[in-house]
């Protein structure tokens, strides 16, 4: 598959601060591609150089085979985004926003009309298309953004932290429609500080931390590289668990103390419970999980994903 | 997933949309159907047209306010005819005579025309541009589109010159029916493009600078009490320039609203300027126009791209 976005030590820097600093990557073709990092990591920025609506200050970047920073307009109509805060005209109707989107394209009236009837059925928003922007809920203007996004047939959709602040069931609609728009050929680069929604999404993902990057790969791959296959979580009460953890020394292949729990990686969480019980420990709570990408994150960089 | 979205857990995508009122679409011809142009033809569309493009949205956003903006265009001028042609200027006429060698009324009417799109000017480039960048943020969507940071910033301008020409014709209209337009029909309508000249040469720069604001809007009280009543009061609105002692004359100098109101009233009753100051009139609204649409070009570039 050929990439659709290379970048080569991609650099962004605010006065002293280095927001992004030497990001590589290569988006394939078709394929839906992550960054994962906490809030501040540099993901952001490197969606809006992408999109052309940021310079960079070092490095090189193409998409589709231009340069985002010489040639802004062109590589702006082969995209769809949905940036990270909605930014839907709210005094326009609903589906006077896709339309009205869609002229910034160039696109005629008598597409827009058909498109936007086809794009308001893919949000589920057929029969909010008369009503304002401001009566719709989170999850629908959301929706109704993504939906603008695709008016141009756009190659690759940028979405800046699709689901934040949405309710689980919001989510879980929204990544349907994500993937059926992947399944139809569209290249998706998502930001994301929740690791279930990379899992969910990306293909492929680089975990980005102060702007640089500090592993990549597919999730389960990143799982099997740096986190045993499960985890038991252990609570002791918070006064407790710091002076636990000397006793729990090779039970599992490492500890790793959070202020309210210790994590305890071992192929079998299970087997590890029953050890940690026959050395006379009772911790007040016990929880036998599958390992996740916030155990990846944790590994890298000692810190979790949501502060 | 197709459980995800239609909740039902039927095999059948369709039985099950039927069930749920919700449409079945089809993701391949939603992504690719083969009815838009190729992308490199939509930028070269928008690198045409773009600012056009960005005017309509305005435009639409504008229909709210349709009535009010109406009621205002009419209403406006005739207040003004009936307070300052039938009231002030019956006492003008009686007391002082012919100003400028026409009665009261025929000398104030351009200049209120060109001070009321002033006035409508400073409504439209303040607020609603704080509002694109801040409070709601309405500039930030179009600029992920092929559109330029200048043509969003000139396509706001050219949707409130289309509102001006709308305004000013009503006046226009209006005046004649006063009698206070004695210059004839094809060179008194001359005062609505100028009336247009003088709102973009007062505006271009007023919403360069408000674009230029990031926090709050106070400047933009400041900028309505002491920057447009005093033009409005103090240009040669309601007296010439000349009955103002010399030192005062600089406010209608530097006061596109002077040079606009010069122009309209040479067109509405063939004032007595010579041709140089004409030419000095003109030059004057036309850089103050342009160097406003340079200084909005960049400072919006700066906002929405950095």
């Amino acid at each position: 598959m050929p990439a659709v976005i290379t970048a080569r030590g991609l650099r962004k820097t605010y006065g002293d601060f280095t927001a992004v600093d030497g990001i590589d990557l290569d988006v394939e073709a078709g394929e839906s591609f992550g960054l994962l990092g906490p809030n501040g990591a540099g993901k952001s920025t490197t969606m809006r150089m992408i999109g052309g609506t940021l310079d960079r200050d070092g490095g090189e970047l193409t998409v589709l085979g231009l340069d985002p920073g010489a040639q802004g307009p062109q590589v702006r109509a082969h995209l769809g985004v949905v940036p990270q805060q909605d930014n839907l005209d709210e005094e326009l109707r609903v589906r006077e926003n896709i339309v009205m989107y869609g002229r910034y394209f160039g696109l005629s009236r008598a597409y827009l009309v058909d498109k936007s009837a086809e794009l308001l059925a893919f949000a589920q928003l057929e029969a909010k298309a008369r009503d304002k922007v401001s009566a719709l809920s989170g999850g629908m203007k959301r929706r109704l953004t993504i939906a603008r996004g695709l008016v141009n047939e756009p190659r690759i959709l940028l979405l800046d932290e699709p689901t934040t602040g949405l309710d689980p069931q919001a989510r879980h609609i929204l990544w349907d429609r994500l993937f059926r728009l992947k399944e139809a050929g569209t290249t998706l680069v998502v930001t994301t500080h929740f690791m279930d929604e990379a899992e969910q999404l990306c293909d492929r993902l680089i975990v980005v931390d102060h702007g640089r990057i500090m592993a990549q790969g597919s999730p389960s791959s990143l799982i099997r590289e740096h986190s045993t296959r499960e985890v038991l979580e252990l609570r002791f009460g918070s006064a407790r668990n710091a002076s636990v953890v000397a006793q729990l020394d090779g039970v599992g292949e490492r500890n790793e103390v959070l202020p309210d729990r210790i994590l305890v990686y071992a192929h079998d969480g299970e087997a590890a419970l029953e050890e940690v019980t026959s050395r006379g420990l009772h911790p007040v709570t016990s929880l036998v999980r599958r390992a996740s990408l916030e155990d990846v994150f944790l590994r890298l960089t000692g810190r979790s994903l949501v502060d | 997933m197709t459980e995800l979205s239609h909740g039902t857990g039927s095999d059948e995508p369709g039985s099950a949309a039927t069930r749920t009122g919700a449409q079945e679409f089809d993701a391949a011809g939603l992504v690719a159907s083969g009815r838009v142009p190729p992308h490199t033809e939509m930028a070269a569309r928008t690198r045409r047209s773009g600012s056009w493009f960005y005017a309509e949205t305005t435009l639409r956003g504008m229909r709210a306010f349709a009535l009010p903006i109406a009621v205002y265009a009419v209403l406006q001028p005739l207040l003004y005819m009936v307070a300052l042609g039938v009231g002030l200027g019956e006492l003008v006429d009686r007391g002082t005579g012919p100003v400028d060698g026409v009665d009261y009324l025929t000398f104030v009417a351009p200049a209120l025309l060109v001070s009321t799109v002033v006035m409508s000017v400073t409504a439209e480039m303040t607020y609603p541009v704080m509002s694109g960048f801040k409070w709601q943020r309405l500039y930030y969507g179009p600029a992920a589109s092929p559109l330029e940071p200048g043509q969003i910033a000139r396509g706001h301008l050219l949707a409130v010159v289309l509102r001006f020409v709308l305004q000013g014709g009503v006046f226009w209209v209006i005046m004649m029916a006063f009698g206070a337009a004695p210059s004839g029909f094809w060179q008194s309508a001359l005062v609505v493009p100028i009336g247009v000249l003088t709102a973009t040469a007062f505006g271009t720069p007023l919403q360069a600078y408000a674009s230029t604001i990031e926090d709050e809007a106070y400047q933009f009280a400041f900028i309505q009490r002491f920057v447009v009543m005093p033009m409005f009061l103090f240009a040669g609105t309601f007296f010439p320039l000349s009955a103002m002692p010399v030192w005062l004359h600089w406010i209608g100098w530097v006061s596109p609203v002077w040079h606009g109101t010069q122009l309209a009233r040479v067109a509405s009753y063939g004032a007595d300027v010579p041709p140089v100051m004409i030419a000095v009139h003109l030059v004057f609204l036309l850089a103050c126009t342009v160097g406003g649409v340079v200084w909005a070009t960049r400072s919006y570039t700066r906002r929405l791209h950095s």
